[in-house]
């Protein structure tokens, strides 16, 4: 057994797998096929203020080793999350890091105030901004596209937040320079990145000659991202040795099936990971690479806090 | 007690049936737990496939016991990447189930008289379901139907499950030239049914909902959504039902179906192959407010 503690700033987990956002709805799915307490985290859906239905139908396109999906962040208001959601969560002892999202900066900025306030805020072990949403403000823009938005959001939400609890900003990859994303999230106040949302996509439906999801866009994850993801944490891991960035811990996601999948963003820089398209293929995945990564450590006599980063100092000098 | 289980399933037998693929699979553990109207999820491709989204499909039959232990059959169409691998399997190779999903077919409490109808392969759950009901006591029609002979599945096994059976076929080249919904409203005044029970295309459900409906009977229909994982996490099956208290909601067929009752489901949301989110539906974005995956 190799050692799985990891820690993120002040937040110490058990082992570093995580499930993803929009890929375990909250919770109580999976928990059918494992005991959810056994994560070092449980990541719930992207919740906002209001309930929403979500996109059309179709939503889904399967690519080659992943998957296009346009959902629209469907869900119950952060209300009926807190009261039903949360609760029960907690009633289980998970711990929880809640995704949250907003059409605007002060919509984000209500929902993690509602969050602090509820009596299961102590299963909170962090809160994941999704600034990889539209900006209903700024023309649809993504946040996570603009230094500014994100860092505005992150801001917003820091004061909402008790001054310990973590908050990781998740980027998007579709940006020029993700390095000057983080930086602006850090300096707003984010204690960590989770990287990388998905990639925009479209599929074509040669049969019909038109796009195949109902909202024509649609987020690209699994196997086919991992070395985008791979990417990102290594340039921000890169800025923060070099110290243009403040050195904050990174949570690594995309593409993510086995553990020696997961072993590449841990060496790239990631502290933690989070399994997410690969959970529809096998619910029991997030289990499976946690234990997967266990043994590919043992493999290399490394503890996972040796690990972290380590390909940087292993990269051939040239 | 669970009530789903993640297993290695090994083929023991394929063999062709008209236009598909009948399949049966030692899946130890679903059998108990399985009832008609569930489905299998299955991954496709092995362990190191791109193909990553689940296939899934309605449970034929299953078997508790045997020389193999549990069984349970399934009955595909070979027409995308994932359902031709299906179909290549042979004796003794290996795919992963997970099953049973989904809600089943409700029974009713008293001995009625049913009618199972059944759109090409989509009448793969209806045996199972007539012989559960017979036990019952219920008088079970069936009706097949289908675009040509090749394209029905189970009219034997029909004969031998239902009390009545009628066959359709858009091109007559089996039973009556013509559509289920042609023949069902005289089915349903002779028996005196009170349930009807559909599985296949979402147009066929939607028909013989009118039609059960118009009839005074209840519609209970297996829906047809595309799934990513079948277990309830990925959202994409959702489809607008109304629920009991007069709010529509989009609901996933794989955790809240796949069986719905027919008239709970708004039918004028899906056109042209999309279904729209109904305006009054809870929570339907404004347009300002869409996006986000």
């Amino acid at each position: 057994m190799a050692d799985l503690t990891t820690r993120l700033g002040g937040l110490t987990l058990p082992n570093p797998v995580m499930t993803a956002s929009g890929c375990a709805a909250n919770g109580r799915e999976l928990q059918r096929f494992f005991d959810l307490t056994e994560l070092g985290a449980f990541v719930t859906k992207t919740v906002m203020s209001d309930p929403r239905s979500g996109r059309p139908t179709p939503r889904m396109a399967e690519t080659p080793s992943g998957m296009l999906n346009s959902i629209g962040l469907q869900g119950p208001g952060i209300t009926a999350f807190l009261a039903k959601d949360l609760t029960w969560l907690h009633s289980i002892g998970a711990r929880v890091l809640v995704s949250i999202a907003g059409n605007t900066a002060v919509e984000f900025a209500h929902v993690a105030s509602d969050l602090a306030a509820h009596p299961a805020f102590d299963c909170v072990v962090g809160v994941e901004v999704n600034i990889s949403c539209p900006n209903v403000a700024n023309r649809g823009l993504v946040f996570a596209c603009d230094p500014a938005s994100s860092s505005k959001v992150v801001a917003l939400v820091r004061e909402e937040l008790p001054r310990d609890t973590p908050i990781f900003a998740k980027l998007t990859p579709d940006v020029t320079d993700i390095v000057a994303i983080a930086d602006a999230s850090v300096r707003s106040g984010a204690t960590g990145l989770t990287m990388i949302n998905t990639l925009l996509g479209v599929v074509i439906d040669t049969d019909r000659m038109r796009p195949q999801l109902a909202g024509i866009t649609g987020g690209l994850s699994g196997p086919a991202i991992r070395p985008v993801a791979v990417r990102a944490i290594w340039q921000c891991a890169t800025a923060m040795s070099e110290g243009r960035v403040d050195r904050v811990p990174i949570i690594g996601v995309g593409g993510v099936r086995t553990g020696e999948d997961a072993l590449e963003l841990i060496a790239a820089g990631a502290s933690a990971i989070q399994v997410g398209t690969a959970t529809f293929n096998d619910p029991h995945a997030p289990l499976r690479v946690r234990d997967q990564l266990d043994a590919a450590l043992d493999e290399r006599g490394l503890s996972l806090a040796d690990a972290v980063g380590l390909a940087h100092e292993r990269k051939v000098q040239l | 007690m669970k009530d789903v289980v993640q297993v290695t399933g090994e083929v023991i037998a394929t063999r062709r049936v008209g236009a598909y693929h009948h399949l049966t699979l030692v899946a130890p553990g679903v059998a108990e737990l399985a009832r008609p109207g569930q489905f299998v999820a299955l991954a496709v491709g092995g362990d190191t496939s791109s193909t990553l989204l689940r296939r899934c499909f309605s449970l034929h039959k299953v078997s508790p016991s045997g020389a193999y232990g549990g069984t349970l059959d399934i009955v595909i169409a070979a027409k995308g990447p994932g359902t031709q691998w299906l179909s290549t399997l042979r004796a003794h190779d290996e795919v992963d189930v997970v099953a049973p999903l989904g809600r089943p077919f409700p029974i009713p409490s008293e001995p009625v008289a049913c009618v199972l109808v059944g759109g090409g392969y989509g009448s793969a759950p209806l045996f199972w379901l007539a012989d559960v009901l017979r036990t019952k006591g219920c008088h079970v029609e069936m009706v097949l139907g289908a675009a040509s002979e090749d394209r029905l599945f189970g009219v034997v096994e029909a004969r031998r499950s239902a009390d009545g059976v009628t066959v359709t076929t858009d091109d007559g080249s089996a039973g009556v030239k013509g559509w289920v919904s042609d023949v069902l409203p005289e089915i349903i005044t002779r028996t005196h049914a009170a349930v009807v029970y559909g599985c296949g295309p979402m147009g066929m459900l939607r028909s013989i909902t009118e039609v059960a409906t118009a009839h005074g009977a209840v519609a209970q229909v297996a829906v047809e959504e595309s799934m990513a994982c079948g277990v309830g996490v990925c959202m994409t099956c959702v489809m607008p039902i109304t629920g009991n208290d007069g709010q529509t909601r989009m609901v996933r067929s794989c955790v809240e179906g796949p069986v719905f009752r027919g008239d709970r489901v708004r039918w004028e949301a899906f056109t042209d192959g999309v279904c729209r989110v109904p305006a009054d539906a809870v929570g339907a974005a404004k347009p300002a407010a869409q996006g986000g995956h």
